[in-house]
């Protein structure tokens, strides 16, 4: 449950950074989730690319929220597309949704952050 | 090249994805319900509530790691998540109750908490079973528990040591229990899992001191969220208290009515 599974790309697009998600995302990809999220720099918006998650858990679902309060405490917003109509569920029964904004792919993220 | 050897693997890859998501997951609901009381437990401020996340709370949000480690020989982690969903009220501290689903700690379930805080204060509320694999289970709480937010008890295996963990995320729900926390209420709940990881540790004979780490996520009160106070299970479990003579009283009148 430790051992890190998720791999986290990141690219720069004008005022937003894209996190391209691959692989099981569990408690054990804080070290590199919290890396891609300082390589993200300082952008107004961390847009999360779910489109190649094979999987995440409970501790994973810890790991956003804990992200998301970095990001808050650096005034980003935090957008999310790609996510299958399972993890979109878990989003809104975890109430996840109510301060990630969800989106159905990256061009409309793009768009409601401004950064296209 | 042809990677055309890759796609059954890739297949294969996604069936075991989705079928670790449709077992392990909870299934999404908008209000919960409790479909069987156990005798003796009070059904009070679970059914038709929302769930509640460290997002929805009010306090400062927190992330509580208590763990203990036992010898791999005595029990793997598979094994010790096992008897740890089996005997989990069996592991709670004297004097609070936690009434299991019929079903087990199982995805979805929802199970009753009867509590007692300082003061002798009953408290009634309830957790979902969010999540359950065979290393890890994650309890959420519904609007108006003491906390919004979830708790994950999880085993790992490390060197010769088998790790017991319950790792606690959350926010105080409202201003009430936020200032309850702030006057004793972390200690009494760091001591409470403390004492439940003993009483895990102690079932496979294991007697050994329990790490306990403590992180404020977030400083900051969500001060919009005050009006949680209105579900406060504090507040309507001690409302319940105080009615419960005059529910014995009307009880009583409509037994000495004759019947029809």
């Amino acid at each position: 449950m430790t051992e890190a599974t998720a791999t986290f790309g990141v690219r720069r697009h004008g005022s937003a950074t894209v996190v391209d998600i691959e692989g099981d995302v569990t408690a054990g990809s804080e070290d590199v989730l919290m890396t891609a999220y300082d390589a993200a720099g300082d952008v107004s918006t961390i847009v999360l690319n779910f489109s190649d998650l094979a999987y995440m858990n409970s501790g994973g679902i810890g790991l956003l929220v804990t992200l998301l309060v970095r990001a808050n405490r650096r005034s980003q917003q935090l957008m999310a597309y790609g996510l299958s109509d399972h993890y979109r569920q878990i989003f809104e029964l975890t109430r996840l949704d109510e301060a990630v904004g969800i989106h159905d792919s990256e061009q409309a993220a793009l768009s409601a952050a401004g950064a296209r | 090249m042809d990677n055309s050897d890759d796609k059954p693997a890739d297949n294969a890859t996604a069936e075991l994805a989705a079928g670790r998501d449709a077992t392990y997951w909870a299934k999404a609901v908008s209000r919960l319900n409790v479909s069987n009381v156990p005798e003796g437990a009070i059904n009070l401020n679970v059914t038709g509530k929302r769930l509640a996340g460290p997002i929805q709370g009010f306090g400062k949000m927190w992330q509580k790691t208590y763990q203990v480690h036992l010898p791999r020989d005595r029990v793997s982690a598979t094994d010790l998540i096992a008897t740890w969903k089996q005997h989990f009220p069996d592991f709670w501290p004297e004097g609070n109750f936690f009434y299991a689903p019929l079903t087990g700690i199982e995805p979805g379930e929802v199970a009753l908490l009867n509590m007692t805080l300082p003061g002798r204060m009953k408290l009634s509320t309830g957790v979902m079973v969010l999540y359950a694999d065979e290393e890890s289970f994650t309890l959420m709480t519904p609007q108006g528990h003491m906390f919004a937010g979830w708790i994950t008890f999880s085993a790992t295996e490390r060197d010769d040591m088998t790790v017991a963990q319950a790792q606690v995320l959350m926010r105080a729900s409202d201003p009430i229990f936020e200032l309850g926390l702030t006057l004793g209420g972390h200690r009494q709940e760091n001591r409470f899992w403390s004492q439940t990881l003993s009483a895990v540790a102690a079932h496979f004979g294991v007697s050994a001191d329990v790490d306990t780490q403590v992180v404020c996520v977030d400083k900051r009160r969500q001060w919009s969220r005050w009006s949680n106070v209105w579900h406060s299970s504090a507040v309507r479990s001690t409302g319940y208290m105080l009615a419960s003579p005059l529910r014995a009283a009307r009880e009583m009148t409509r037994r000495d009515q004759p019947a029809k």
